[in-house]
C-alpha cells in the first residue's frame, strides 16, 4: 500500500485546510441529556438543594463560633440559643448541634461518594468484561457474584471493621467493594444487549481488540444506566451508613455522621427534640433530592422510556 | 357518492423542538371497491395521514380538516364512536402483524371473539367462518392451524392471518400500512396478489400505504405521491407511470434499479422543485 | 480481468450452529446455515449474493472473512487460508477487508463524533500516523464520500440516514482495503438516498479498484451493481453466473420465482407478470 504514511501533495493540502477549518462542535448525547435535565424543574431544584447541602456541610463549619467537638460547659442540653451561638441547640455533652450536623453531613457525603465511586468502577469493569466475553468467562464471573450475594452482608461489615479498625473512609471503600454486585449485574445485562448492536460488529470488522471494544465502544454507552443506578446507590449507602452507625459499627466519637446523630437523638426525642429534628431534616431532604435527581437523570438519558 | 372523501387534512405534532407539520394538505377521494396507493419516503407523512382518519395518532398529534366516510364526518370523533368504525367498517393491516395479534391467545380465539361480538354469531358458526377466511387468504390446512398461536406462523403466514382478521367484519375500507415491507420478495408478491384477488371477491376499498412504487403498479387504480407532507401528484396509476408529471415522481421512478431495464448509472432525485415551495 | 488469479477463493465453506432443541433435557440440534459454498472473487469485481431472509447470506459473508467461525471449508485470501490465520494475521487482514452494514445509524457508535468513527481503523492499523495527518486523511475521505469537512465534530444522531451510511463507507475505505463486504448496505435507505449511495459505491470502486461482496435481498439492486450474481437458497448456492444471464435466463426454479416476484414499476407489464406468477404457483401446487 503505497503512500499511506508518506505525506503526498494531496495530504498537505488537506493539512493546510485543517488549519483554517471551522468545524462546529456537534451536540453529544450527554449534552442532549443535560439540556433535557435542565428543563426538569424538580430535578433542577433538587440539584440546587444538594449543592446547598454540600456547601452547608463543607463551608458551614468555618462560619460557626463552635466546632463539632468543643464542649460548652455553660450550655448542656440547651435548646437553640442565638446569643450563645448554638443555632440548633446543644447535646448532652454541651457540643453545638449545628456544628455536629455539618460534620455529620460531611461524613455521610464523603462515605457515600467514596463507596459509590468504588462500586461503580468495580461494577462497570467487572460487568462489561463478563458481558462482552460471555460463555464460560461470564458463567464463572457471574457465579462468583451470586455467591457474594448469598453471603450475609453484615458479617462482611464486621470482618471489615476488624480489618480496617474504625477508619470510616476505609470502611466504606470496603462497603463499596460489596455494593458493586448489583452494578455488575446491571452492567452485564446492558453489555449483552449493546454487544449485539451493529457498531460493535463494525469495530470488530475494523480489527479493534476486545479491550478497545469494551473501553471505547461499550463502556461509554453504559453511561445512562450507570449514572442512574449510581444516583440511587448514594442514598442507599447513606442509609447503610446510618444503619451501621446506629449499630455502633460506623464512625467513632467525637466524629459523627447523620446516622449516628439520629441514633443519639431518637431516644431523647421527647425531651431534647432538636437533637433529632436537625439531622433528620437534613437526611430526609438529601435522600429526597437524590431520588429526584435520579428520576430526572433517567428521563433525560432515556427519553424513549417516558 | 364516494366512500371516503378526505379534504385538506392536516396533521401537526407538538414536540420539544416546536410544532412539526407531518401532513400539510392532503385531499383525495376513494370510491367503493377501488384501491388507492399513497406512496412516499420516510417522513413524507403517508402513514400519519392515514392513521389520522381513524384517530390513531400519538397523543401529541392533532388532525384538522375533513374526512367524510360514507356520508358522515369521522375526523376527531370521540373514541367510543370511532372505535365502532374501526371494528366494523374499516380494517387495518400493520407493517408488523404482531402489533395487532395477541401473542398469548390462539388465532381461533382472537378471530371468533371479533365475530361473536360484532356479528352476533354463535361460537361454532364463528369458528367455521374463521376457517373460511383463513382458507380465503390461502393458509394451507386452515382447519387445524386456526388453533395455533401467532408465533407458530412464519412472517408471511402471520400477515395472511392479519389480513383474514381485518376482513372478518367485511369492512368497506381496508387501510394497509406497508403490509409487505417486512417480508421477502417472493412472499410480498404472494400477499399483494392475494390482496388483489380478495378485493375482487369482497369488494373492499383499499388504501395501500407504501414506499415502493413497484408494488403499486400492479395493484392500484389510483396513486398519490407524497413528499414533505404535501401531495406531489395524484392521478390514475396507468397515467402516472406512463407519463409522470411531477419532477419528484419522475425522480423516484428513475432512482430505482429495474429488472426490465438496464442503466449504467442510476439518476438521483433532484429536489429543485422544493426551492420556493419550502416556505409556502 | 478474469485471466488473473482471484483474490479470494472460497471452497466448500459450511457453517453450522448448535441450538437447544427445546425442552429441559432436549439436547442440541445442529442447524446448517451454509452448506458447501464455493466461489471466486477477482480484483475490482463485484459479486452479488441474493437470497431471502434466513437463507444464510449474511452468515456466509461473515464466515468468509472469519467474523464468525466456519465449521469446515476454506477461504483463501491472496494465497493464505483465512480460516487458519493466527489472531495477529487476522488483525492485519482487517486492514484489507472491511465491512459496510445494513442499519446506517446503528452501525455508528452514538458517543463518537463522525471524525473519530472514520479515524478508528486508521488508529488501529497505522498507530504511527500523527494526529494532524490522521485528521487530514479523515477529511479527504469525508469529501470523497460526499460529506463536508465541517461535519467532522458532529455526532451520528445529527446526520440523516444517507449521511450515516456515507460515514460507514468512509470508515470502511479509510485503510484502502482490497475487499469490502456490503451486508444489505442500501436496504434500509429511502429510494432517493439509495440511488445516491449505490452510485457512490460504484464510483469509489472504480476509483480505488476495490472488490465488493454485495449482499442483498433485492435482485434488481444486485443486478445493477454486480457483474456476477450468486443465488442462495436455504444455505445452498442454487445459481451463480453473469448478472445478466441470471436475471434474463434463470435456470433454477427458485431463481425463476424470485425474479417473477420482483415488482416492476410498469402497470401493464406488472399485470402480465401477475398472470405469470399465478401459473408458476399453480404449477408448484
Amino acid at each position: 500500500m503505497a503512500g499511506i504514511t508518506g505525506k503526498d501533495a494531496v495530504l498537505t493540502e488537506y493539512a493546510r485546510k485543517l488549519e483554517t477549518l471551522d468545524a462546529p462542535k456537534g451536540r453529544s448525547l450527554t449534552q442532549d441529556a443535560m439540556w433535557r435535565l435542565a428543563r426538569n424543574k424538580a430535578a433542577l431544584l433538587s440539584i440546587a438543594v444538594v449543592i446547598f447541602i454540600v456547601l452547608f456541610a463543607f463551608l458551614g463549619p468555618y462560619l460557626l463560633p463552635w466546632s463539632y467537638d468543643k464542649i460548652d460547659w455553660s450550655g448542656i442540653r440547651k435548646p437553640p440559643n442565638f446569643e450563645a451561638g448554638h443555632f440548633a441547640g446543644t447535646d448532652q455533652n454541651g457540643r453545638d448541634m449545628l456544628a455536629r450536623i455539618m460534620q455529620g453531613t460531611q461524613m455521610s457525603l464523603i462515605v457515600a461518594a467514596v463507596a459509590t465511586l468504588v462500586s461503580v468502577i468495580i461494577g462497570v469493569v467487572y460487568g462489561a468484561i463478563a458481558g462482552y466475553f460471555g460463555g464460560k468467562v461470564d458463567a464463572v464471573m457471574m457465579r462468583f457474584v451470586d455467591i457474594m450475594y448469598a453471603l450475609p452482608y453484615i458479617l462482611f461489615v464486621i470482618i471489615l471493621v476488624v480489618i480496617f479498625g474504625r477508619n470510616p473512609v476505609l470502611l466504606f471503600v470496603g462497603i463499596g467493594c460489596l455494593e458493586w454486585l448489583t452494578m455488575a449485574r446491571i452492567v452485564r445485562g446492558q453489555t449483552l444487549s449493546i454487544k449485539e448492536r451493529e457498531f460493535i460488529e463494525a469495530a470488530r470488522a475494523s480489527g479493534a481488540s476486545s479491550w478497545a471494544i469494551i473501553f471505547r465502544h461499550i463502556v461509554p454507552n453504559l453511561t445512562g444506566p450507570v449514572v442512574i443506578y449510581a444516583t440511587l446507590t448514594i442514598p442507599e449507602i447513606i442509609l447503610t451508613e446510618s444503619f451501621l452507625s446506629y449499630l455502633g459499627l460506623g464512625v467513632q466519637e467525637p466524629q459523627t455522621s447523620l446516622g449516628t446523630l439520629i441514633s443519639f437523638g431518637a431516644p431523647v426525642a421527647e425531651t431534647l427534640p432538636w437533637m433529632l429534628i436537625g439531622p433528620a431534616v437534613v437526611l430526609v431532604t438529601l435522600l429526597l433530592c437524590l431520588t429526584y435527581i435520579g428520576d430526572g437523570l433517567r428521563d433525560a438519558l432515556d427519553p424513549k422510556d417516558r | 357518492m364516494a366512500l371516503l372523501e378526505v379534504k385538506n387534512l392536516k396533521v401537526d405534532f407538538q414536540t420539544q423542538d416546536g410544532v412539526v407539520h407531518a401532513v400539510r394538505d392532503l385531499s383525495y377521494t376513494l370510491e367503493k371497491g377501488r384501491t388507492l396507493a399513497i406512496v412516499g419516503e420516510s417522513g413524507s407523512g403517508k402513514t400519519q395521514g392515514a392513521f389520522a382518519l381513524l384517530g390513531l395518532l400519538p397523543r401529541n398529534g392533532r388532525a384538522s380538516g375533513s374526512v367524510v366516510f360514507d356520508g358522515k364526518e369521522i375526523l376527531n370523533l370521540p373514541l367510543r364512536e370511532i372505535n365502532k368504525y374501526r371494528a366494523e367498517r374499516i380494517g387495518i393491516i400493520f407493517q408488523d402483524p404482531m402489533t395487532s395479534l395477541n401473542p398469548y391467545l390462539r388465532i381461533s380465539r382472537q378471530m371468533t371473539e371479533v365475530l361473536e361480538k360484532h356479528r352476533g354469531m354463535s361460537h361454532e358458526a364463528a369458528l367455521a367462518e374463521s376457517v373460511r377466511f383463513l382458507d380465503a387468504v390461502r393458509i394451507p390446512d386452515a382447519r387445524n392451524r386456526v388453533h395455533m398461536y401467532p408465533h407458530e406462523f412464519s412472517g408471511g403466514m402471520r400477515q395472511r392471518v392479519m389480513i383474514a382478521m381485518s376482513l372478518l367484519c367485511q369492512p368497506e375500507l381496508l387501510i394497509a400500512d406497508e403490509p409487505t415491507t417486512a417480508l421477502d420478495v417472493t412472499v410480498q408478491a404472494e400477499i399483494m396478489d392475494l390482496l388483489v384477488d380478495l378485493q375482487e371477491d369482497f369488494g373492499t376499498a383499499i388504501i395501500l400505504i407504501t414506499h415502493d412504487l413497484g408494488i403499486v403498479a400492479g395493484s392500484c387504480e389510483d396513486t398519490l405521491v407524497m413528499f414533505g407532507g404535501r401531495v406531489m401528484e395524484y392521478r390514475k396509476t396507468l397515467d402516472l407511470f406512463a407519463n409522470p408529471e411531477h419532477p419528484y415522481t419522475q425522480g423516484l421512478l428513475a432512482a430505482v434499479p429495474r429488472l426490465d431495464q438496464k442503466v449504467d448509472r442510476l439518476s438521483t432525485v433532484s429536489y429543485d422543485f422544493m426551492v420556493g415551495a419550502r416556505e409556502a | 480481468m478474469n485471466q488473473a488469479e482471484p483474490i479470494l477463493k472460497v471452497r466448500d465453506l459450511s457453517v453450522e450452529f448448535t441450538i437447544p432443541s427445546g425442552g429441559l433435557f432436549g439436547g442440541r440440534k445442529v442447524l446448517r446455515a451454509v452448506k458447501n459454498v464455493s466461489f471466486d472473487l477477482y480484483q475490482g469485481e463485484t459479486l452479488g449474493i441474493v437470497g431471502e431472509s434466513g437463507c444464510g447470506k449474511s452468515t456466509l459473508s461473515r464466515a468468509v472473512i472469519r467474523m464468525l467461525q466456519a465449521s469446515s471449508g476454506e477461504s483463501i485470501w491472496l494465497g493464505r487460508d483465512i480460516q487458519k490465520m493466527s489472531p495477529k494475521e487476522l488483525v492485519a487482514l482487517r486492514k484489507d477487508v472491511q465491512m459496510v452494514f445494513q442499519d446506517p445509524l446503528a452501525s455508528l457508535n452514538p458517543r463518537m463524533t463522525a471524525g473519530a468513527i472514520i479515524a478508528e481503523p486508521l488508529q488501529i492499523h497505522y498507530p504511527e500516523i500523527n494526529k494532524t495527518e490522521r485528521t487530514a486523511r479523515v477529511i479527504e475521505m469525508m469529501e470523497k464520500v460526499g460529506l463536508t469537512a465541517d461535519m467532522i465534530n458532529k455526532y451520528p444522531h445529527e446526520f440523516s440516514g444517507g449521511q450515516c451510511q456515507r460515514i460507514g463507507i468512509a470508515r470502511a475505505l479509510i485503510t484502502r482495503p482490497k475487499l469490502v463486504v456490503c451486508d444489505e448496505a442500501v436496504s434500509a435507505l429511502d429510494v432517493s438516498i439509495r440511488a445516491q449511495v449505490i452510485n457512490l459505491l460504484m464510483d469509489l470502486q472504480k476509483e480505488m479498484g476495490i472488490s465488493l461482496l454485495f449482499i442483498s435481498h433485492d435482485i434488481a439492486v444486485v443486478r445493477h451493481i454486480a457483474q456476477r450474481v450468486m443465488v442462495l437458497y436455504f444455505g445452498e448456492v442454487v445459481e451463480i453466473g453473469e448478472a445478466e444471464q441470471v436475471v434474463m435466463n434463470p435456470q433454477h426454479d427458485y431463481t425463476k420465482k424470485l425474479i417473477a416476484s420482483v415488482p416492476v414499476p410498469d402497470p401493464k407489464l406488472e399485470m402480465e407478470r401477475r398472470e405469470l406468477r399465478r401459473k408458476l404457483r399453480k404449477a408448484a401446487a
